[in-house]
């Protein structure tokens, strides 16, 4: 592998298969051995049936299931039901606890990465600091669209972890925010939904030229009088930012793990829409080792018209990855 | 999300005697990708050809024993697994309607992330 770049997925791929019942745990994992990519990300809460309760013989199933197709678990994608009540949220006592069970049963499963939902306060974090460095698990707040490494909320944690001087907390990148164009499912799925082909057209145009969201949102639903269609095509237009592939090579001391998001490979290998191209060359000059782990999430886009057919897709990234880390890599050594 | 996947194809049956049913029942999963507590699984709203069913009628079991709506919201030691599908109950005296009906369903979910609610909705032409 070049780069010390590794290839990994996430379970959260299948979820298609796995929801619909067409593939189990191994097979997902079978697959992920089958095209070289041996790091699995996991989703406990989508993953394990019983969670949070696990006895040692499931734990022991997991590592077995690792072991039979010469994969590792790579990172453990917690959730906080903060609204768990309807009547208050939980406190921060009660925050904490919940993280550190999930703590827990990432150190059981041996797992040295926690991807932590965006939206957990950084104070919230600093609490868990001592037990993350006891477990040796690195909680890695989730860099997800609309956020990207250098939104204010992002580096509140950057400098909790300088504050801290700790390894144990950072970041964790998600791929969607290097959305350079905008995804072709998307706009064919509002097309389905009634949005008129001229203005599904106008919102792309907007997109490519990046021009603020809010404008775009109010030509579409004001002077054009967009449908819900429209509107609500128009309104993703926050969600999709393109940020600076040329920062994230800043922040690499405070991540150790990617969300590799894409929505749709073309046949011939191409990310329509996410600069792979972009931010790959950025990662292998500034020396990053970690999985770069798939997370498909194109199957709620399509699956009101076809089959959702995820393996296909996450086997086209790979090639993806394959020839970017292969080419980068050439690149530096040149 | 998946929802077209929510009301599981050829699970709809009544419930209670066979000559005087009670009510109908009918599989389903819930629109998310991962499972949830049954507290934050807000409304099931089921109508029959549009027609809503009064919510009282409605009852949840993910196999620990059927729950109303109610109950649901302080349920904080239950939980809907992914992909599985749990049973919904609805109380209707006669049964399901005989003859050809679409039966919707909306999932109303409190996802803790989300500043707003995640609605997911199904709606399946059956018959009995």
């Amino acid at each position: 592998m070049s780069g010390g770049i590794k290839r990994g997925i996430s379970l959260y791929s299948f979820q298609e298969e796995l929801f619909t019942g067409k593939m189990s745990i191994e097979d997902c994992v079978a697959f992920a051995a089958s095209i070289g990519a041996n790091g699995i990300e996991l989703l406990p809460e989508q993953n394990m049936p019983t969670f949070p309760h696990l006895d040692d013989r499931q734990i022991d199933e997991w590592k077995a299931i690792m072991a039979r197709h010469g994969c590792e678990m790579t990172c453990y994608d917690m959730f906080l039901d903060t609204k768990l009540r309807s009547d208050r949220l939980m406190t921060d006592d009660e925050q904490v606890a919940s993280i550190r069970r999930d703590l827990d049963l990432c150190r059981r499963l041996g797992i040295h990465n926690m991807r932590i939902l965006v939206f957990v306060r950084p104070d919230i974090l600093e609490r868990l600091v001592p037990y993350a460095e006891e477990a040796d698990v690195h909680m890695g707040v989730e860099v997800h669209a609309p956020w990207h490494m250098e939104h204010a909320w992002i580096l509140r944690t950057v400098e909790l972890a300088d504050r801290l001087g700790t390894r144990h907390l950072g970041l964790l990148p998600d791929m969607g925010i290097f959305m350079k164009h905008y995804p072709p499912v998307w706009r064919a799925r509002f097309e389905r939904e009634g949005a008129r082909k001229d203005v599904a057209q106008f919102i792309v145009d907007q997109h490519e030229a990046k021009i603020m969201a809010e404008y775009t949102i109010y030509e579409v639903a004001v002077r054009m009088k967009g449908n819900p269609a429209e509107v609500r095509m128009a309104e993703t237009l926050r969600h999709s930012p393109y940020s600076n592939p040329k920062r994230i090579r800043d922040y690499i001391p405070y991540f150790h793990h990617i969300q590799a998001k894409f929505y749709e490979m073309t046949p011939d290998g191409v990310d329509p829409s996410l600069a792979y191209d972009e931010v790959i060359p950025e990662l292998i000059a500034g020396g990053w080792n970690g999985y770069l782990s798939s997370e498909y999430e194109g199957n709620r886009w399509v699956q009101d018209v076809e089959d959702v057919d995820s393996c296909e897709q996450v086997r086209r990234q790979h090639r993806m990855f394959e020839r970017l880390l292969t080419q980068s890599s050439h690149g530096k050594a040149g | 999300m998946f929802d077209k996947y929510l009301i599981v194809d050829g699970t709809l049956r009544n419930t209670g005697p066979v000559d005087a049913p009670d009510g109908f029942a009918f599989d389903a999963k819930l629109g998310y990708y991962r499972g949830l507590g049954l507290s934050m699984v807000e409304e099931l709203n089921i109508s029959i050809d549009d027609e809503a069913v009064d919510r009282t009628a409605v009852r949840f079991d993910e196999g620990m024993g059927p729950i109303g709506l109610d109950a649901m919201a302080t349920a904080y030691d239950r939980r809907w697994p992914f992909g599985q599908a749990a049973t919904i109950l609805v109380t209707r005296p006669g049964g399901f309607p005989k003859g050809t009906h679409t039966l919707s369903l909306q999932q109303k979910l409190r996802v803790s992330y989300l500043p707003f609610p995640s609605f997911n909705n199904d709606r399946k032409t059956v018959s009995l």
